[in-house]
């Protein structure tokens, strides 16, 4: 293989290599969110009925 | 030589509900309720305590008269804890541990402990009456109470080294470890109209160093109370943490103030950054900037930032373990561990927040308030972003929000299980977890360091244990198994 081909041959890898890595990080962008929205959706199910009863409430003498 | 870093964590819990409201009630109630499980009350030996005592020499409010307390809810646990009412909250003092992971283990211990507790109590109130339990550190209204860490340090050490080399790392922590915070809750906060901050504790803090923890707290605690033989031990009472849920989080929070203090221990004060010229107006500042923007002024007139301040003191703390081993922190594999775990954190909440949503408090809270509030499109002010923040940290795994954002564990279920009836076996906590395990009904008060035993005549027996690294189980467990009553220790540490 000559010099010229060697680095053609580096240089096409390098690029395949990069369209991967960017797949890989939209593939896991779009599963943050989408974990993120269960998560929420999830927090809708568990979170106090009355959110400003509950934080109005929610007081605590002073300790340490 | 750094002396081990025997280390333990003191947790007071928020508490709502209870049949009058009243959270000295409910938390009596929660701890009686537990109490009652165990074979015997046990209580609190207050000799030998002096919460008054200073650091800096100077002993200051009252003194405290050797005496049994008998009326107030308390229990000695046969894993070493105390478990007891604390002003109004009920509170989990785990037992002395010999590294930050095995301090971990009793620490989670603690919300069993508590979670179990709290089903006690609520098993016999009406539905209207039900408590919850908090791991969390403020009310959200200008209230707070602490999450305390202590670690066994040199006596010889001088405090004022340790106060130069701890501060830049006390206000700097909470980038990595702080447990988040949505608004702000006091006047000189609030001026600055923060949506979220780093710890929950932060603002709250008003001098650098002092006695107090209840008012005007400081960044750093004098309380100089070794619970061992003074003339060796000191026992630095950290007030400045908050309570994780995240048990890598706890890690390296114990870990990081571990490898810091054996290295001031081994090698002084050289390697450490300057402190903040105003350490007080730092924690506060740095507290309100999710972004790690904010800089702080050094005494040395530079300008840094808290991941700045964080990532000196784990080259500090990383370059100490390369060259000693750091073997007064814990064995190899957790130094690397706890090193290792610390780095990613640093560098995540910098650069990448989602791939440290698992371990960070403050990250994993601030995606879901941020998240929520984005989806409602809500005011920052929102009572429901506030909600999130508090039920983050509920002990009820049906409500728990930190039981959902799916946080790393570092040990399994039944080891956690395991950890709230036995001791941690390298530690005096051994010998005292042993004490109320084999012999409930002889043992009539503990504290942290003796053991008060009634055999029904005679006297009083005390046995002493000032040496937090004695009554462990390669000492004792053989001096166990040949003594089934009270009366075959005793004759055998006697004789």
């Amino acid at each position: 293989m000559s010099e010229q081909e060697r680095i053609q041959r580096q240089k096409a890898t390098r690029e395949r290599d990069d369209v991967v890595d960017v797949h890989a990080e939209s593939t896991r962008g779009d599963q943050l969110k989408a974990d993120l929205d269960d998560l929420l959706d999830e927090i809708d199910d568990v979170l106090e009925e009355n959110a400003e009863e509950f934080v109005r409430n929610y007081i605590q003498k002073g300790g340490q | 030589m750094a002396l081990p870093k025997v280390v333990g964590i003191e947790t007071e819990f928020g508490i709502r509900g209870g049949p009058d409201g009243d959270p000295v009630t409910s938390s009596t109630l929660v701890v009686t309720a537990y109490a009652r499980r165990m074979a015997a009350p046990i209580a609190w030996d207050f000799d030998d305590e002096s919460p008054g005592r200073d650091a800096r020499g100077l002993v200051a409010g009252p003194s405290y008269a050797p005496v049994i307390e008998t009326h107030l809810a308390n229990a000695v646990l046969p894993n070493g804890a105390r478990f007891y009412v604390d002003h109004a909250h009920p509170e989990y003092s785990s037992p002395e541990c010999r590294s930050p992971v095995q301090a971990v283990l009793y620490d989670q211990a603690g919300e069993n402990v508590l979670r179990r507790a709290m089903a006690e109590a609520n098993a016999e109130l009406a539905p209207g009456e039900r408590i919850g339990i908090y791991k969390n550190n403020s009310d959200g209204k200008g209230n707070s109470y602490g999450c305390h860490e202590n670690y066994l340090v040199r006596r010889d050490v001088a405090f004022r080294d340790l106060v130069a080399a701890m501060v830049p790392h006390f206000v700097s922590r909470q980038a990595v470890v702080g447990a988040g915070k949505v608004g702000a809750e006091l006047e000189y906060t609030r001026a600055s109209r923060p949506a979220f901050q780093l710890s929950q504790r932060a603002e709250f803090f008003e001098e650098v160093v002092g006695l107090e923890t209840t008012l005007r707290r400081p960044i750093v605690n004098t309380r100089d109370e070794p619970h061992g033989d003074p003339s060796r031990f000191r026992r630095l009472h950290v007030i400045v943490g908050d309570a994780n849920l995240s048990p890598v989080a706890t890690a390296v929070k114990l870990g990081a103030t571990a490898l810091l203090l054996a290295a001031v221990e081994d090698d002084g004060l050289a390697a450490f950054p300057p402190p903040p010229r105003d350490p007080v107006a730092a924690l506060r500042a740095l507290a309100i900037d999710p972004a790690l923007e904010a800089t702080i002024e050094l005494e040395s007139g530079e300008a840094w930032t808290a991941w700045d301040l964080q990532d000196r003191l784990w080259h500090l703390a990383s370059d100490y373990a390369e060259r000693t081993g750091a073997g007064a922190v814990a064995e190899p594999d957790e130094v690397a561990f706890l090193l290792a775990q610390w780095r990613e954190m640093l560098d995540g909440v910098r650069d990448d927040h989602d791939a440290v949503a698992d371990r960070v408090d403050w990250v994993a809270k601030q995606r879901i308030v941020e998240g929520y509030q984005q989806r409602y499109d809500l005011a920052p002010t929102d009572a429901r972003l506030q909600a999130i923040d508090l039920q983050y940290h509920d002990i009820d795994p049906a409500r728990s929000l930190a039981a959902r954002v799916g946080l790393r564990t570092l040990h399994a279920p039944a080891e956690i299980d395991g950890a709230v009836t036995s001791p941690p076996a390298s530690t005096r906590a051994y010998f005292r977890g042993q004490c109320v395990a084999r012999y409930p009904q002889d043992v009539v008060a503990a504290n942290w360091d003796s053991v008060v035993f009634d055999l029904g005549s005679g006297p009083l027996h005390k046995v002493p244990t000032a040496d937090p690294l004695r009554g462990t189980a390669a000492l004792t467990a053989d001096l166990f198994s040949r003594a089934p009553h009270a009366r075959d220790l005793l004759a055998a540490l006697e004789g």
